[in-house]
């Protein structure tokens, strides 16, 4: 394999905004990537992922803070200037070129000889396994052929950049676990760097090494995926990883690691994740998956079942608290809709956090 | 249970083909194009093969050989192949600078009023503007550009500025609708593979373009060929822009010859046909999928 990753060292955004209007669609977004990373920018739709990769593409000027390449400057450049690969959404496949002369478009671009030209999309074919289709249209393709024929095209000219919007986000579920494991081999491959945006936090956990967790245009936190996973620095992180059950209560105690937060009643241990103040309102956050239901009569969170789902293994529940509280779960067994019951879960996997930080 | 799957009723298998009640909204169109389109050219067809005097093809023969007829075909090509591919030069990079405004429906407004204002208004107009004594030719004497007033008016000039005028908006609002039809994500990922400008141009936005810039050209060019008032009142209709429709009007109006005026009238037709027929063939080996950059 001859296709590599040009060299560099690392790449900086600092203090990057961007303003539509009087609408911040990018605040301060600071962040070193080096080569060889993984990274995915991950946030629900309108945090500014997209915006930040479009920055980075040169396909959206920054209204604040500048991007260097090691010790170069490259924000004033235009996207055709930078030379990163980028791997749209809607693939933006030439409708009009064949397999091949899309794949060749951007060396062609760069005045490179034709017969290196050809040698050169044969392997970026052979990379993304697309033999024998290389003479169609992209209309005659299926969405995953396009996808992989989108990948081939950013990465045949050895960018130092490869640049993904949510590239899976049009494929089917089976297609896309597909997809993912193959993005990861060619990123593996190649050596490439790449940020790959996703609003799917099992595609970025999968896929990254470092995730950039991003909220309203800033960035809330970066970190390895089991980091992410399982120690979530703020309350809104946690809720979008996957702790989907925020219960409020107030913090009667902390003790080293842990602490205690009194909910309708019951103390719930769980780990602190930032300051907590005695007395002070505090929330704690689990996983569905790891709240269960637990004899009457023991500490935990009272509720009345609204209903439950099978799931194959188990069932998921879905239980209302006195105060309206929504908490979802997993069940053994099937609960009658009505059913008083008590939920709980392993200090562990309970993670605590003050209101007031 | 019978040997045979129950039928279908006609009118559900009218219905699946498309055809049912609704399809009857289209019978006043039907009509309209038989009353005004469809009779009178086959009543003008069979006129033109009933001349005055002579045999079936006499005023075609007499057509052809009387310089004085036939040249009315070169001179109205003349005007209308340049005019149509004036306005669609111009066409082209104004629409790439309107895609890109915000305040685009204004400008496609302001753009758009010379259709409305029709080619005699806008004549009227141009014969005070571009005449002798009118501003256009005071202020180039002025500025000292010129020492004597440059002739604009009835000659050719007079009528390829005027079809200009009012076939631009035409030509511009096809080609703006046919630039939008284009993912902007094409251009892109033009640019981030390393494309500049000229490039994107060339290799992607203009071939996706084509078919589009086709049909415009062709609707544009019929639409300067059947040139008529503006040949009149801004050119030299006994001269250098005697065009074809003047001609037939002549043998009309002046010569009260109807058969001889529908000749001219077929060969208007069978001209402008090879010219679009011409056009739309090469369309053929143009790409003519959809102009978007995947499923979407």
């Amino acid at each position: 394999m001859t296709i590599q990753a040009a060299n560099f060292k690392e790449l900086r955004l600092d203090r990057l905004s961007r303003d539509f209007g009087t609408h911040n669609a990018l605040k301060d977004v600071s962040l070193t990537i080096r080569q060889g990373e993984f990274i995915a920018l991950l946030g629900p739709s309108g945090c500014g992922k997209s915006t930040t990769l479009n920055i980075i593409a040169g396909l959206l000027p920054a209204t604040g803070g500048g991007i260097w390449l090691d010790e170069k400057r490259i924000d004033p450049l235009r996207p055709e200037e930078r030379g990163f690969g980028m791997v749209f959404q809607n693939y933006a496949l030439f409708p009009h070129m064949s397999v091949t002369k899309n794949i060749g478009f951007g060396l062609k671009m760069r005045g490179v000889a034709k017969a290196e030209i050809e040698r050169r999309v044969a392997e970026a074919v052979a990379l993304v396994r697309l033999q024998g289709q290389t003479e169609k249209l992209p209309g005659q393709l299926s969405g995953g052929q396009q996808q992989r024929v989108a990948i081939a095209r950013a990465i045949v000219v050895e960018p130092p950049l490869v640049l993904m919007d949510e590239p899976l986000s049009n494929l089917d579920a089976k297609l896309r676990l597909e997809m993912r494991a193959e993005i990861r081999r060619i990123h593996n491959t190649l050596g490439a760097t790449t940020i790959y945006v996703t609003h799917d936090q099992e595609e970025a956990l999968s896929l990254a090494d470092r995730i950039v967790v991003m909220r309203d245009g800033q960035v809330r936190q970066v970190g390895i995926p089991e980091d992410l996973f399982s120690r979530p620095d703020h309350l809104d992180v946690a809720e979008f990883m996957g702790f989907r059950n925020k219960i409020a209560g107030k913090a009667a105690s902390v003790a080293g690691e842990h602490a205690t937060v009194v909910i309708d009643g019951a103390a719930i241990v769980g780990r602190a994740r930032n300051t907590i103040t005695q007395g002070a309102a505090a929330h704690v956050a689990i996983r569905p998956e790891d709240l269960h239901p637990v004899a009457a009569g023991s500490v935990g969170l009272k509720a009345q079942v609204i209903s439950t789902e099978f799931r194959g293994r188990e069932f998921v529940g879905f239980a209302r608290m006195a105060d309206g509280t929504d908490l979802s779960f997993l069940a053994r067994d099937k609960l009658a809709p009505g059913a008083e019951i008590t939920l709980a879960a392993e200090p562990d996997r309970v993670l605590v956090y003050g209101d007031a930080a | 249970m019978s040997d045979t799957a129950p039928s279908i009723p006609l009118g559900q298998r009218l219905a699946a083909r498309g055809l049912d009640g609704l399809t009857l909204l289209v019978v006043p169109a039907v009509l309209f194009l038989l009353a005004l389109f469809i009779y009178p050219f086959f009543y003008g067809l069979f006129l033109s093969f009933n001349p005055k005097a002579g045999g079936t093809f006499a005023n075609y023969q007499r057509f052809f050989s009387d310089s004085f007829l036939y040249g009315t075909i070169a001179t109205t090509l003349w005007l209308a192949l340049p005019v149509t591919i004036v306005t669609l030069l111009m066409a082209i990079p104004i629409a790439f600078r309107v895609r890109t405004m915000r305040h685009q429906r204004l400008l496609t407004t302001i753009l758009v009023i010379p259709i409305t204002l029709g080619t005699v208004l806008v004549a009227q107009g141009l014969l005070n503007y571009l005449g002798p004594q009118g501003w256009f030719n005071r202020a180039l004497l002025t500025m000292g550009l010129i020492s004597t007033p440059v002739k604009l008016l009835h000659n050719y000039w007079g009528v390829m500025i005027s079809l200009v005028i009012t076939g631009f908006p035409f030509t511009f609002l096809l080609t703006l609708s046919y630039l939008s039809g284009v993912d902007p994500a094409l251009e892109q990922a033009g640019a981030t593979l390393g494309a500049g400008p000229w490039q994107r141009f060339k290799h992607i936005l203009l071939p996706l373009l084509l078919p589009g810039l086709a049909i415009t050209f062709c609707l544009s060019f019929v639409q300067a060929f059947s040139v008529f008032p503006s040949a009149v009142l801004l050119g030299a209709p006994a001269g250098p822009t005697r065009v074809i429709s003047i001609a037939a009007y002549q043998a009309a109006f002046e010569e009260y010859d109807y058969s001889m005026a529908s000749a001219v009238a077929m060969i208007m037709g069978v001209v402008q046909l090879s010219i679009v027929v011409a056009v739309l063939a090469a369309r053929g080996l143009l790409y003519r999928g959809p102009a978007g950059g995947g499923k979407g």
